[in-house]
């Protein structure tokens, strides 16, 4: 029997997207020889800026989580006049060109503007210090988390909510009791992916904090002054400390839903 | 407790309701039906207070809850796909309001509906692992531990198979008489209606086209949409006696047996008219006179009274001019017993 042409076509072309996708990650992740990694993690400037990068990026997946939450709530469940208009600023963060994002936020905590001179004033320092990355972390993380915790709030069904408020619970009561945990593995993919796209910022950073070094910016640095060869190990770490870290928050986080409830949360209508 | 609806509406674009005047009694059975998307539910939903409202009052016992939030109004609802929690056990599904309503009977009455509704063997389990009738059976005991003054019911029973169905009926019937509580049940099946409700309404369009005794609207609709809706004629409330039923001094065969009260039903279509009684062992034929013709077009309803009941029988216009039928003639009406709908 002839297979369609079409069919060849498309799983070729797949091939070629998943061999685009891993082929350069697993050339640099065996590129550095396993004394170089060792010599790489014992070195304090790297896993520093591992640290720094990690506790940044959770700090920022935090803030969305907890200032987040009600908007993508409120997103997901109501209908109002500019609702276009707010997911649009929503998604902003998402199309405007990083180093744009670092301008922007520099113009608002910089010496130039009121705020940044307050806050100096008051001893808070922005530009320069772990604050100032988790803004920027915050700013381009906050459409991802967003978008996946409204999506889990949309799954849940409306009728759930009702029922449990004419069973006597408040609104707020509601949400705890059922809205959240039936969304809860969407808000932990949003936290995941905020939390992942916070650490792969660089270019918005760079403007705001170029130190203390976040990662990024030391791989930057070292592939500048010193070449690919003394990047590329403190790539692979960066990825290896990422990759156990969004995995343990799976594992925690998912695995307590799994064993009661086979099917998707309650979104039958 | 009593309900008082009054000039309610609501408009949600695609569904609204106008001027809705309603009033459930004390321990009523109360039947909303009507045709898909007359508004039924979002009647119920208004109930709770998960509409907004553009007029109208809600009362309770006279106390008006129209701006009163949905937790505060004692008012439970079991909508049609039963929405338990799936993250939660059935006990912790039907324990679900205890928390928000510390009174204190409420162990018990959770103990009790658990027993009444048969749910000891599955309270470990997820609503995900149940078939419809038991999702519904928790879905009514998580509903009714938290003792509400009413309980709204939207399609309780559509969504199952029908064995299950006729055992849910019973479980319905046992539970109202058990709470107390007000039923509101919506329904499009006459038959559930008339089994389980005293009183109904009928909508349509956002509108209650009638509301009365469930006899009532069914043996007199007040609207062509009712009359269409109600659709079976002939409908009599009788008592059963082995395969007989026995109303106004008739013996109607029914061809099976049946509990001692009830109704039974006969489409106009099933009926005979005829000059001279027909003698057969299945039939029943009884003598009566005309009351009242109809022209429809391509067929004739005659109305026979026969003692106090009246018969209804749609006939041809051919059958018509051979028969030539006159108010205030004598006609026997005859029936087969297989014919006879029991309710």
């Amino acid at each position: 029997m002839r297979k369609e042409s079409f069919l060849w076509f498309a799983l070729g072309s797949s091939f070629i997207v998943l061999l685009f996708i891993t082929v350069p990650l697993l050339r640099m992740v065996s590129a550095p020889t396993l004394s170089s990694l060792w010599e790489t993690i014992r070195d304090p400037e790297v896993y520093r800026s591992i640290w720094l990068s990690l506790y940044t990026g959770i700090s920022a997946a935090l803030i969305c989580f907890v200032f987040g939450t009600p908007l993508a709530y409120l997103l997901a469940r109501s209908e109002f006049h500019g609702k276009k208009i707010v997911e649009a600023i929503v998604d902003l963060p998402i199309v405007i060109p990083h180093p744009v994002v670092g301008i922007a936020l520099l113009g608002l905590v910089g010496k130039n503007f009121w705020l940044g001179r307050v806050m100096q004033e008051l001893g808070v320092r922005i530009v320069g210090s772990p604050a100032g990355i988790i803004m920027v972390m915050t700013f381009v993380g906050l459409p991802f988390y967003l978008q996946a915790a409204k999506e889990g709030f949309a799954s849940v069904s409306p009728r759930l909510e009702h029922v449990s408020r004419s069973l006597g619970a408040s609104m707020f009561a509601t949400f705890v009791g059922v809205t959240f945990p039936l969304a809860w593995r969407s808000i932990l993919s949003g936290i995941i992916m905020c939390c992942a796209r916070a650490i792969s910022e660089f270019g918005a950073i760079v403007i705001i904090a170029y130190h203390p070094m976040i990662a990024p910016v030391l791989m930057f640095e070292r592939f500048q002054s010193f070449g690919l060869r003394y990047s590329q190990p403190v790539a692979v770490w960066l990825i290896v400390v990422c990759l156990l870290l969004f995995l343990s928050l799976r594992l925690v986080g998912g695995g307590a839903q799994k064993v009661r409830s086979g099917r998707r949360a309650g979104s039958r209508v | 407790m009593s309900v008082r609806v009054e000039n309610l509406a609501v408009d949600l674009g695609t569904f609204h309701l106008q001027n809705i005047n309603l009033t459930l009694k004390e321990g009523d059975f109360f039947a909303l039906m009507g045709p898909t998307g007359a508004g039924k539910s979002v009647l119920l939903e208004a109930l709770v207070g998960l509409v907004p409202l553009i007029s109208g009052e809600i009362f309770i016992d006279e106390r008006k809850i129209t701006n009163l939030a949905p937790e505060k109004r004692g008012i439970s609802i079991v909508y049609q796909d039963y929405a338990l929690f799936p993250h939660l056990t059935v006990l912790d599904n039907i324990r679900y309001g205890l928390r928000f309503n510390p009174f204190k009977r409420g162990e018990v009455a959770v103990d009790e509906l658990i027993s009444l509704l048969e749910l000891g063997h599955l309270l470990k389990r997820y609503p995900a692992t149940l078939s419809g009738g038991e999702q519904q059976r928790v879905a009514l005991a998580r509903a009714l531990a938290v003792s509400p003054d009413i309980l709204l019911l939207d399609e309780p029973l559509s969504a199952l198979d029908p064995n299950f169905r006729q055992d849910l009926r019973a479980h319905l019937k046992t539970l109202h008489q058990a709470s107390g509580a007000t039923f509101l049940m919506v329904t499009h099946d006459f038959s559930e209606a008339l089994s389980l409700a005293q009183r109904a309404a009928v909508m349509n369009q956002g509108v209650l086209e009638q509301v009365g005794a469930i006899e009532e609207i069914f043996c007199r609709p007040t609207t062509t949409m009712v009359a269409d809706f109600v659709g079976m004629k002939n409908l009599f409330k009788v008592k059963f006696s082995g395969s007989t039923a026995q109303a106004a001094g008739l013996e109607i065969k029914v061809g099976k047996e049946s509990r001692a009260q009830g109704y039974i039903a006969i489409r106009p279509e099933d009926l005979i008219l005829s000059k001279e009684p027909l003698i057969s062992s299945v039939q029943n034929s009884f003598a009566g006179s005309v009351v009242a013709i109809r022209s429809h077009g391509f067929f004739y309803e005659i109305d026979v009274a026969v003692n106090s009941l009246i018969f209804t029988a749609v006939i041809t216009n051919h059958a018509f001019f051979d028969l030539e039928p006159t108010v205030g003639d004598g006609f026997f009406v005859s029936f087969k017993a297989t014919a006879v709908h029991l309710l």
